[in-house]
């Protein structure tokens, strides 16, 4: 489904942030992303969702080549792609429950349906009595779990977190790992980058480790707790 | 601060929150007020040249100066034959002196012709088809009939009124044109100030899997709703003025100022404009942001 090739990445004349990764991404595979501060983690999930384009590689998609993919077919790419971004990136002026159903309102879907499911979601990851509370007024936690349902409201092929579990209590980010682990079941690739190594035990899914731009892949040798 | 949210109405720019959304409408009324008077001054001319035209270009006026000795009557009924028998000419009619003093009586005054002044002899003539009719032709054979028969063709100088009348019209249009050019730059300056200000959101969205048009789109609703009320605005002021304009000329007297001959759909441009208005600002928010996206990735 996913598959880089040699992928090189810099930003303007700088030195490689990224050098010869290549990996595959199967339907339904489940991969932490680990690595210091610093490694290349961030450029990796932007080339994966598309925000950037590599300096050199492959990267194919879907069964497009991104690398040379027009403007107009990235859309259609993007919205097979559920983010979590580190920082949220919610639209403050819009509710919760509207910042959830973005994704929906985008893809054109019927706005009576989107909202039933958007309120469902939220009220799964326990936001059900903040449905018009807009993101000024939510805690860091919750505004991490609205950003989890925009991310997956759209059941994606590709679920892309940064550190999905960072700013919930212990008891939230087990919650919110089942969800992840519920929507790979049902054969969505999950990427979920983090520097929790509690999870990384306990969840024991092959781990993506970058080091100075390079990657290398730890196969865990027993399968997954769960 | 919960607000009443409007169905369908959720935009995910916020474009109402900007600083443009205060300014653009009162700078398109003034636009779209401008446009206004031009396009209706430039339509209403077109019924008073023509107006003009059929008043005058279908006459021309046989004159006949008073020659001592050489009674008038016969004079005048040997140019009215010879008028008569002339092909294009479908009436002669001759002037009885008393409509020639009534004509003269304004600047000469009663008791100058109370007198026995030396008056022109007039003929008014209409004109059919003058396809065949040379009318410097007709002036010469008029003159070797009857000596001092002066033929007056009001068409030379008519044909400089009309010319003057579709110069004022091109300059309206010119104006028309102008103020639209106008009121697109605004559009853009404060499409791409808005954009400029979105940046994040609009790379957010386009993250989330939108296309170039949904962002366009909302940019379009925002300039079209503006457009439309700014349009209103200006559009309502110049049919206030139009209107007092109207009124202040039928007071002086139609005889003094041609007037402006303005018929029905005259006015119905005046609600048309908002639309012309709202129309423009789509297109050119459209191009515009469609344009500036095309950099983003």
């Amino acid at each position: 489904m996913v598959r880089f090739q040699n992928v090189g990445m810099r930003y303007g004349p700088g030195p490689e942030v990224l050098r010869d990764v290549s990996f595959e991404l199967g339907t339904g595979s489940f991969h932490f992303l680990a690595g210091p501060s610093g490694a290349g983690k961030t450029s990796l999930l932007k080339l994966l969702y598309l925000a950037l384009r590599p300096s050199r590689g492959l990267i194919s998609m879907f069964g497009q080549d991104v690398s040379t993919a027009s403007r107009a077919a990235l859309p259609m790419l993007r919205r097979r792609i559920g983010v979590v971004f580190q920082d949220f990136r919610l639209l403050d002026h819009l509710s919760a429950l509207d910042n959830v159903a973005l994704p929906l309102r985008i893809a054109g879907a019927d706005e009576k349906k989107a909202r039933e499911h958007v309120i469902e979601l939220l009220t799964w990851v326990g936001l059900g009595d903040r449905l018009d509370a807009r993101p000024a007024t939510l805690s860091g936690g919750e505004k991490q779990r609205v950003a989890i349902a925009r991310a997956v409201i759209a059941r994606p092929s590709l679920l892309l977190a940064d550190e999905p579990t960072g700013n919930v209590d212990p008891d939230m980010a087990q919650r919110l790992m089942y969800l992840f682990v519920e929507l790979n079941k049902l054969g969505t690739a999950v990427v979920l980058a983090t520097h929790d190594t509690h999870l990384l035990d306990q969840f024991r899914f092959p781990v993506m480790r970058l080091r100075a731009g390079q990657l290398v892949i730890d196969r865990p040798t027993a399968g997954p707790a769960r | 601060m919960s607000r009443p949210r409007k169905k369908a109405a959720i935009s995910d720019l916020q474009l109402d929150a900007d600083s443009t959304a205060r300014f653009l409408p009162w700078a398109l009324a003034v636009m779209v007020f401008l446009a206004a008077l031009a396009l209706v001054g430039a339509l209403a001319l077109d019924g008073t040249i023509d107006g003009w035209r059929r008043g005058v270009s279908a006459k021309l006026t046989v004159q006949i100066a008073d020659r001592p000795g050489q009674p008038m009557q016969p004079r005048l009924d040997a140019a009215a034959n010879l008028l008569r028998g002339v092909p294009g000419i479908t009436d002669v009619q001759i002037m009885p002196r008393r409509a020639v003093e009534a004509l003269l009586q304004p600047w000469l005054g009663a008791e100058a012709l109370q007198a026995d002044l030396p008056l022109p002899g007039l003929i008014d003539v209409t004109l059919g088809d003058t396809t065949a009719l040379s009318i410097d032709a007709l002036a010469a054979r008029l003159q070797s009939a009857v000596p001092g028969a002066r033929l007056d063709d009001p068409k030379p100088w008519l044909d400089r009124l009309v010319q003057l009348g579709r110069l004022l019209q091109s300059l309206g249009g010119g104006i028309v044109l102008l103020v639209g050019l106008a009121a697109a730059a605004m559009v853009i300056f404060a499409t791409r100030a808005g954009l400029a200000a979105r940046r994040d959101t609009i790379e957010l969205l386009h993250l989330i899997g939108a296309e170039d048009g949904y962002i366009a789109r909302q940019f379009q609703r925002h300039v079209a709703r503006q457009a439309m009320r700014g349009g209103i605005i200006g559009a309502g002021l110049a049919a206030i003025v139009l209107v007092a304009i109207q009124l202040l000329a039928g007071g002086v007297g139609t005889g003094l100022l041609p007037g402006l001959s303005m018929v029905w759909w005259h006015w119905l441009a005046l609600p048309l404009l908002p639309f012309g208005a709202a129309g423009l600002a789509i297109v050119t928010a459209r191009l515009t942001v469609l344009g500036e996206l095309r950099s983003m990735l």
